[in-house]
């Protein structure tokens, strides 16, 4: 079945106002909890059972994050919802923020009630103008029908959410950066430790979880840990928001229980376009090491299968490639993407994605040396592990996932100086 | 406690301790570049990466906290890999300019890179170019060698407190810089050139001049403030060619001030005076040392009734020249001497503890967690003292100011309390009502009644309580107020708020050596310390040695029109005098028309001596460069003039000798230990001066001394830019005047022309006009009643 959790609205006129939220069952779970008083430790035991691990990328066991907060301790704390979704292929959380704000407005609050945060925060990337103005009418919307203020259902819990638009950084979507934007400051990630969960927002305790994330706990409340983990399978809780993209008859974003074969989620797209066949797909955004199509058909789309075919569900950002794309082409433009986006403060990402880029801008119009192959696997080697954030890795999985499997058309462009396949060879 | 071990090697570590600082501690080198101990940790170069047992990646040092039972490797074939990777990265967009860039011999990146680099580059691109940026005249920018380390970017918003750079940009075209294209003015801006770990920012007075490994590398002390600054003076062929921070943690920590810094330019300068200079026939003419010196002790003994002989000395001169000026001056029979340049009120003199100081030592003042400072511009006064009371305020610290001019701070003032200078001794009657109050203990004789018509704001209390509640706090008298009219009356108050509320009372003193002069007996009505004591003596002090127009004056260390707080009273002083011998190291117009003879001596980088600084600390240096032309120590001079007087006692053979001296009748258990509480003289009532407006004369950051005077870069920065005055939008309105407008300046019979400069943290009905700055020196003094009217203008 599709369409159960994030989009349960999707079907309706105006899906993302409060009247539509309501009509779908919306605010009862945060009612629920709050009238009936159920301690946040159950709810943070049901989030555990239900399997839900983070859709930003990260695939982190929710539950246990929340867990991790020291939410007995006195003072502020945060919970923090990262819409900031830069990573190139994915376009679900807008779709969330578009249709089915309320939701994540919920799932804030809810959040909050578990892990002792009055105070919420909404990082919205900065390109994403209308789904900000959904976002925050939706939360003057809340605010107005009671379900976001003081004493919310009659109870003790206090509860405000905020939205905040980014200033348009990749690196924003990195939590600890994202903090710091909030804060005013220049995006970059801070070194761990301290983890948020300790030093937080503002220095605060504080959690952050992906849009998708927070928007599946209320129909997890409402519906059971049970209901939502049958829908996957274990240890991959749960539907999923797949944005997929290529030259498919019907791209776009699909909700679809986890474990669903590749196969058929492509099928869901009508299949290519005609006269394009399927080449590779990379499977979880941008940053996720490439896999060829025929190995793609026997994957299931969940967390686990994809990691056993040797690469990351990620953030569902499944990426088709078809047999006109030159893999040199495609990762030059990767490459450059990432030497724009490194934010520049450690040495490793700073200097070794502009190196990456730079090799491959070469071999890419017909400059490249024989021995830039072996260098280029090199260079990503060297920067993975040995950086502050993720974006090394994420610059340098993917030059490692295309010559694993696409050395032979790199060599090709060294040598003949064109593409091996697609407009470019000829 | 924790065990770790590093290569092998077990290693104690406290809790919460970085790997990087265990293994610094048991002299296990790793390589690094954004990690400085006196810096948050930024952890972003990844140089320090090395292996922990169990951790799936290599751990920055500099950001790994030790835990116990931890296994690290430095050495290991997986950390050295991290290591070298880094720094190929590093190296591939560096310019490899090292033959033509300062830093080459003592650049970090250059050192590590014989050890983690590679003598081929495998990076064939095009390296990055980044446009070099005008800072002002201390700093100079080579930013296509910058590393992004960011020490650079962290030392102005944690240690100077103005973030005056930042980062740009992102990736590898981030950029080190100041967004829009403006001077770095932090008064100490220029410890970012130490922090560099390469070329990037190099000192714009003296690159070019030198490689590093011609230099010769003297421990010195820094002689511009009453800090007493550790630094390290490096000389090429004996002149000076830069002075660097040496790390003291108990007073400057790894900083030192650009007047520190920068100062010794002033050395150089065109003005010194290379020959002694004798006045025969009024005319000048060069003249041996001997027969100099002849002259001078003739012209001295022509003037048979030695009271008529009197002696100022700058306060910045070494122990040994002070301690040899009181000897020969109550050798020959007068105590007629002081170092008190600027002072005006003496009436409390003899309340005055052993020596002027903090009474802690400096770096103690970070621990307070409460300063009531009166009368300082403190930051510009004394960076250092400035660096560490905003380290006590970045741990909570509650710091408020009594001032005339609402000063720029790098930290929150609790309170401030801007007023008059007239109306100080009001303000603080108002703190001592607060405070008495708040006191359980009985108010001493007499303060009921004088604090009875005032009126206690909340603020007030606020800040007295503040005061009371913390542990440790201050209550601290700057130079300013130490050179206002009521000085006595406005201290006996502050003595009693310190010692209502439990806190330490403590002073900052001008010049290096106060402290020193103190002790040695530079001052009128006392002598020397011996044994934790002095003998009293009764001579005249600065102010009273000018006004009774005396016969002879030797002046040490002077330049009348700028060192003095009533120049004009001193320069009709000299004009009339019979005789009078200055001993400088710089000639002047103004000091020959003064002088009968002048005597060159040495500056204080150029002698060997000792300075004592506020917390009582006695420094002792070496002469580090040479001195100029025939100019000689001050010491030497003085015993040859000792001996010429036929005094006794002048057989010194060394500077040591003479420190020695002292040392050894001082009894230093005096350091650090002096109680600075008063014992309680109740003031008499002051009425406030009403009529006129009144000028408020601070001693601004570079004119404090004839050295950094003539420092040439200095005197460029926007700090230096002080010959203005200064009033309140308020003021200019009722007089009419406008910013930029340059009126006539005029106190008593004395006037000059000044440009006005429009600032509202000036107080009400005051001129900021200040001390040492060339309108000055055609004033009276720095604190009296003050007129401004339009210059007359020729428009026809």
């Amino acid at each position: 079945m599709a369409n159960e959790v994030c989009f349960r609205t999707l079907h309706l006129d105006e899906p993302w106002t409060l009247e539509s939220y309501l009509s779908v069952g919306g605010y009862q779970s945060l009612k629920k909890i709050l009238t009936e008083k159920i301690p946040a430790e159950d709810i943070i035991e049901q989030v555990k059972t239900s399997a839900l691990r983070g859709r930003g990328g990260a695939g982190f066991p929710t539950g246990l994050k929340w867990s991790f907060m020291p939410r007995h301790s006195e003072g502020q704390k945060y919970i923090v919802c990262n819409s900031d979704e830069g990573e190139p292929g994915t376009c679900k959380d807008r779709d969330i923020l578009r249709y089915n704000p309320h939701q994540l407005i919920e799932g804030m609050a809810i959040a909050g009630y578990c892990i002792g945060a009055d105070t919420g925060y909404n990082y919205i990337r900065g390109e994403f103008w209308e789904p900000y103005s959904r976002f925050d009418n939706a939360l003057k919307e809340a605010r107005e029908a009671g379900y976001l203020g003081d004493k919310l259902f009659g109870s003790d819990f206090n509860f405000d959410a905020h939205s905040h638009l980014g200033g348009g950084a990749y690196i924003c979507g990195e939590e600890t950066a994202l903090l710091e934007s909030i804060e005013g400051k220049k995006g970059q990630p801070r070194f761990k430790p301290p983890f948020p969960a300790g030093f937080g927002l503002y220095g605060k305790p504080t959690t952050i979880n992906n849009t998708e994330t927070l928007a599946s706990i209320p129909v997890i409340v409402e519906k059971g840990a049970q209901w939502f983990l049958e829908h996957g399978k274990p240890n991959n809780g749960g539907t999923k928001l797949f944005s997929v993209s290529g030259n498919l008859k019907r791209p776009g974003n699909y909700e679809i229980d986890m474990g669903t074969p590749f196969s058929e989620l492509l099928e869901m797209c009508g299949g290519m376009k005609d006269g394009y066949k399927l080449k590779a797909v990379i499977p979880g955004g941008s940053s996720s090491p490439v896999i060829p199509g025929e190995q793609m058909m026997d994957v299931t789309m969940d967390y686990d299968s994809i990691q056993a075919a040797g690469s990351m569900l990620g953030s569902g950002a499944v990426i088709i490639l078809d047999d006109n794309v030159c893999m040199v082409n495609a990762l030059a433009r990767l490459s450059h993407f990432y030497q724009e986006e490194s934010c520049g403060q450690c040495t490793p990402c700073r200097e070794g994605t502009g190196w990456i880029s730079h090799i491959m801008h070469r071999i890419e119009h017909g400059y490249g040396k024989q021995e830039d192959i072996d260098l280029l696997d090199k260079v990503a080697g060297d920067i993975m592990g040995r950086t502050i954030c993720a974006l090394g890795e994420a610059a340098s999985m993917p030059v490692k996932g295309f010559l694993k499997d696409y050395r032979d058309e790199f060599q090709y462009h060294i040598d003949h100086k064109k593409c091996m396949v697609g407009p470019g060879s000829k | 406690m924790v065990t770790i071990e590093i290569n092998g090697q077990q290693v104690e570590a406290e809790q919460g301790q970085m790997l990087i600082e265990a293994a610094d501690k048991a002299g296990i080198g790793i390589p690094r570049f954004c990690y400085h101990k006196n810096l948050s940790i930024s952890a972003s170069c990844r140089m320090c990466l090395v292996e922990v047992e169990k951790a799936a990646k290599p751990m920055p040092a500099c950001a790994t906290p030790v835990a116990d039972g931890m296994v690290v490797n430095t050495q290991s074939t997986y950390a050295l890999a991290a290591q070298k990777s880094v720094m190929e990265f590093l190296l591939i967009n560096h310019p490899l300019d090292c033959p033509v860039c300062d830093q080459g011999g003592e650049c970090d990146l250059q050192e590590f890179s014989i050890g983690y680099g590679s003598d081929k580059s495998r990076y064939a691109e095009i390296k990055r170019v980044v446009k070099d940026k005008n800072i002002g005249p201390l700093i100079a920018t080579e930013l296509t060698r910058c590393i992004h380390c960011t020490r650079c970017v962290r030392f102005g918003q944690e240690i100077a407190g103005m973030p005056e750079l930042g980062a740009t940009g992102r990736a590898d075209w981030m950029e080190i810089g100041t967004y829009i294209e403006k001077s770095i003015d932090s008064e100490l801006s220029a410890n970012i050139i130490d922090l560099c770990p390469v070329g990037a920012l190099t000192s714009k007075v003296s690159r070019f001049t030198y490689r590093v490994w011609e230099l010769a590398s003297n421990d010195s002390i820094g002689a511009h403030d009453c800090i007493g600054s550790n630094c390290n003076v490096q000389t090429k062929n004996g002149e000076i060619k830069r002075v660097i921070a040496r790390e003291n943690d108990a007073i400057n920590d790894a900083w030192i001030s650009d007047r520190d810094r920068y100062s010794f330019e002033g050395l150089q300068s065109d003005e010194r005076l290379t020959r002694p200079l004798i006045k025969k026939d009024g005319e000048w003419k060069e003249a041996s040392w001997d027969d100099a010196l002849q002259f001078a002790v003739n012209g001295l003994k022509d003037i048979k009734d030695k009271h008529q002989i009197g002696s100022v000395c700058f306060p910045s001169v070494t122990t040994e020249e002070m301690y040899l000026l009181q000897k020969i001056m109550r050798g020959i029979g007068s105590n007629n001497i002081d170092h008190r340049l600027r002072q005006s009120d003496f009436s409390g003199q003899d309340q005055d503890p052993l020596f002027l100081g903090l009474a802690m030592s400096v770096a103690h003042i970070s621990q307070q967690q409460a300063v009531l400072i009166i009368g300082s511009n403190v930051r510009k006064e004394q960076p250092i003292m400035g660096h560490q009371l905003r380290q006590a305020s970045l741990k909570g610290a509650k710091i408020s100011f009594v001032n005339s001019v609402s000063f720029d701070s790098n930290f929150k003032a609790a309170h401030e309390f801007t007023i008059a200078p007239a109306q100080m001794f009001k303000e603080l009657k108002v703190l001592a009502k607060a405070a008495l109050e708040s006191s359980v203990q009985d108010a001493p004789e007499g303060l009921a009644a004088l604090v009875a018509s005032v009126k206690v704001a909340d603020e007030h209390k606020q800040c007295i309580a503040e005061l009371s509640t913390a542990e440790n706090s201050v209550v601290m008298l700057g130079t300013i107020i130490q050179a206002m009219p009521n000085y006595s009356a406005m201290r006996m108050l502050a003595s009693f708020i310190a010692a209502a509320t439990s806190s330490t009372m403590s002073y900052l003193t001008p010049g290096a050596n106060t402290s020193g002069a103190y002790l040695s007996g530079l001052l009128p009505h006392r002598t020397h310390i011996s044994n934790n004591a002095f003998s009293h003596t009764d001579g005249l002090n600065t102010q009273t040695m000018f006004a009774e127009n005396l016969k002879g004056y030797i002046l040490y260390g002077i330049e009348a029109e700028r060192d003095l707080d009533n120049p004009l009273q001193a320069k009709t002083a000299l004009a009339n005098a019979d005789f009078v011998v200055s001993l400088s190291a710089y000639v002047t117009d103004a000091m020959q028309a003064d002088s009968d003879v002048i005597l060159p001596i040495a500056a204080i980088t150029e002698s060997s001596g000792t300075l004592i600084n506020v917390d009582g600390t006695w420094q002792s240096f070496n002469a580090v460069s040479k001195a100029n032309g025939l100019s000689k120590p001050g010491w030497k001079v003085l015993r040859v003039l000792g001996n010429l007087f036929n005094l006794d006692g002048f057989e010194y053979q060394s500077s040591e000798d003479v420190i020695n001296e002292l040392k050894s009748s001082a009894n230093q258990t005096v350091t650090n230990k002096t109680n600075n509480q008063l014992s309680w003289v109740c003031p008499e009532k002051i009425s406030a001066q009403t009529t006129g407006m009144q000028r408020i004369a601070e001693l601004s950051i570079y004119n404090v001394d004839a050295v950094t005077r003539r420092a040439a870069a200095l005197q460029q920065t926007q700090d230096a830019q002080v010959d203005f005055a200064g009033i309140n939008s308020a003021l200019a309105k009722k007089l009419k005047l406008e910013d930029a407008q340059i009126v006539t300046a005029k106190q008593g019979d004395n006037s000059t022309e000044v440009t006005i400069r429009i600032d509202d943290r000036i107080t009400d009905n005051c001129v900021y006009l200040p001390a040492g700055n060339i309108a000055a020196a055609s004033l009276g003094g720095g604190f009296d009643t003050i007129e401004l009217r339009p210059a007359y203008t020729h428009d026809l």
